[in-house]
């Protein structure tokens, strides 16, 4: 804020970017002096080259079943050991680790694009206002889970469908934020501004949309961490992603079905898990003090 | 007061249109004919075809979702494919279990969160506040089914304390029931623990800067009478809206709960209908959730309202 009281006026006025710059490197310079914040996105920047970099780092072939090493306990080849098939858990974890950035990724773009668009027509148009949100209330009538596992049940376990689901838990409350945002925004001087000058609605929209951003942005990280954990309970329920393919949900789900004999399925992998939605929220909860302090706790 | 409550009511109206809807459409997204996918691929033409007229399948769309809303009104969510049953009976059957858990889940969060929130804010900025709040990070970060799959490593297989899995109804034996419900009830509560005591601890940050709080201190009054019977029950409205989510949405992570730890609730008949394709049973759990959740968030709202005046009932 400092940057930008000091900026404005002339700078604005010849160079719009330079504001904009200067106001995003004052932003990262708070988020560095907030240790979780930091530390979070360190550890997530970690966990992201780490999924990346998964066929380079990872020991063994998820996949590969080996009916002569099942449930080996961790050693120096296996370092998490093995589950019921003989797979490498370690691999497999990191190999699930892909997959939870690559859905908890698609989960953000979808429901944030669908979010954005309901959010503006419901906050911008008042007579969309009331029908839209009355549908959106609807989808968020179900605790998520509930509504996913519906939806499962229809479309069947795949990747995709796991996406699609989410995305019907998650966008009607990414829509709700940005209508809020919207219905401040649309109140403010420089709208009237433009519409004065005969701006269109798609053109004052465009003009509303980047004074939204701050709450779309602190909502968006909130989703990447719930859909991280929905993925690996729809997942080790059955209904997510199918069993074969290395996720973390269905690591848990092996870890179930040999707790007595092989506990450290379950001990290791849910230890990773935890450290990324840990990394995320801390992260998270960083951006959400600088972006929006009204919601600070 | 009445008039907001049938107003509140009254827009639960189109919420429940939409539910309804919604979970009409779960059978009509399946890609393919729904009488094929029930009956699998060994089906004869004539007992699909049979199938499809029962569930009324070869009706135009429009006429059915009008029979599913009829059938709605007068309590009908039609018959199990698998039990042979009418899905209400079944569903009820299976709501004790759940609704058992969410409840011994709901004193475990209420008990922990109330504790931790109270006391970090008691002790602001020092280290107990920093671990506390540490660890309330820590337990909204893990999934349920590790909790759960932890605690029961550590209470029923390595010490054996609570049975590994498994249900005994209340009725027939209260320790029992609840010493098989405990570890499942840890699990469900603990990321909603954590909420609540972030809440309290930043509602009582508030209150316990103001000065009937001194008032209290100033006359010689103990720091527990003052933490626990004045500050916390002038925090309690945000605390009771937090409680209030936190069960609705226990009604969410049950499903995995009861999974683990083989309780015969809605959520366990719930996969188990997934798995054989008993659409009808699926439509009536979800709707059945969804109706109690509905219900849920309504009496937040009415109690809200009641206990702070300060709220307008516009």
């Amino acid at each position: 804020m400092e940057t930008l009281k000091k900026n404005s006026g002339p700078v604005m006025a010849e160079n719009p970017a330079a504001v904009y710059l200067g106001e995003l490197k004052s932003m990262g310079r708070r988020l560095l002096r907030n240790k979780g914040a930091t530390l979070g996105g360190i550890i997530l920047l970690f966990f992201i080259a780490a999924a990346l970099a998964a066929p380079l780092l990872s020991p063994h072939d998820p996949g590969v079943i080996n009916a002569l090493a099942k449930l080996r306990p961790p050693s120096s080849t296996h370092y998490f050991g093995t589950d019921g098939l003989g797979r490498d858990i370690f691999s497999r974890v990191l190999f699930g680790a892909r997959l939870s950035l690559q859905v908890g990724g698609m989960v953000i773009v979808t429901s944030t694009l669908l979010g954005i668009l309901f959010g503006l027509a419901a906050g911008y148009y008042r007579k969309l206002d009331n029908i839209i949100m009355r549908v959106l209330d609807g989808f968020m009538a179900f605790p998520s889970i509930i509504l996913n596992i519906g939806i499962m049940a229809a479309l069947g376990p795949s990747i995709r469908n796991v996406v699609i689901a989410l995305t019907f838990s998650y966008s009607p409350r990414m829509a709700r934020i940005v209508r809020g945002a919207v219905l401040v925004q649309k109140e403010q001087q420089y709208v009237e501004a433009a519409r004065v000058l005969g701006a269109g609605d798609f053109r004052i929209l465009m003009h509303i949309l980047p004074n939204c951003m701050a709450p779309i942005i602190v909502q968006a990280t909130m989703i990447f961490a719930y859909a991280i954990l929905a993925e690996a309970s729809l997942s080790f329920l059955g209904v997510g992603v199918p069993p074969e393919i290395p996720s973390w949900g269905n690591i848990l789900a092996q870890g179930r079905n040999f707790i007595r004999r092989a506990p450290w399925i379950t001990l290791y992998s849910g230890i990773i898990i935890s450290a990324a939605v840990l990394s995320v929220n801390q992260f998270g909860d960083g951006l959400r003090d600088i972006l929006d302090p009204k919601l600070r706790r | 007061m009445r008039r907001y409550i049938l107003k509140r009511i009254l827009a639960l109206l189109p919420v429940m249109l939409v539910v309804a809807s919604v979970v009409f459409g779960i059978q009509h997204m399946t890609p393919g004919n729904p009488a094929e996918i029930i009956l699998g691929e060994e089906a004869t033409q004539e007992q699909v075809r049979a199938l499809e007229e029962k569930m009324g399948l070869d009706r135009p769309f429009i006429v059915q979702l009008g029979r599913w809303f009829g059938h709605l009104l007068q309590g009908d969510l039609g018959e199990s494919i698998y039990y042979q049953k009418p899905v209400l009976s079944i569903v009820l059957g299976h709501a004790l279990p759940t609704i058992q858990l969410t409840l011994l889940a709901l004193t475990v969060t209420i008990a922990l969160g109330l504790l931790m929130g109270v006391f970090a804010a008691a002790f602001h900025n020092t280290l107990l506040d920093n671990a506390l709040m540490f660890i309330a990070s820590i337990q909204l970060s893990l999934p349920i089914s590790w909790i759960g799959l932890v605690l029961m490593l550590a209470f029923s297989l390595h010490y054996r304390i609570f049975p590994v899995s498994g249900y005994v109804a209340f009725s027939e034996g209260p320790l029992q029931s609840i010493l098989y419900l405990t570890l499942p009830a840890l699990a469900l509560g603990a990321g909603a623990a954590a909420r609540l005591a972030r809440m309290t601890r930043s509602s009582m940050l508030e209150i316990l800067r103001s000065d009937y709080i001194m008032t209290a201190r100033a006359k010689g009054l103990g720091e527990m009478p003052v933490l626990f019977k004045h500050a916390l029950k002038n925090a309690a409205v945000p605390i009771l809206t937090v409680i209030g989510l936190s069960m609705a949405n226990m009604l969410g992570g049950a499903v995995v709960s009861e999974q683990i730890f083989g309780i015969p609730g809605l959520g366990k008949l719930l996969i188990f209908s997934v798995f054989n394709r008993d659409y009808p049973v699926v439509q009536g759990v979800v709707l059945y959730i969804a109706f109690i959740y509905i219900l849920i968030n309504l009496t937040i709202d009415i109690l809200y309202a009641w206990i702070d005046s300060r709220i307008t009932y516009g």
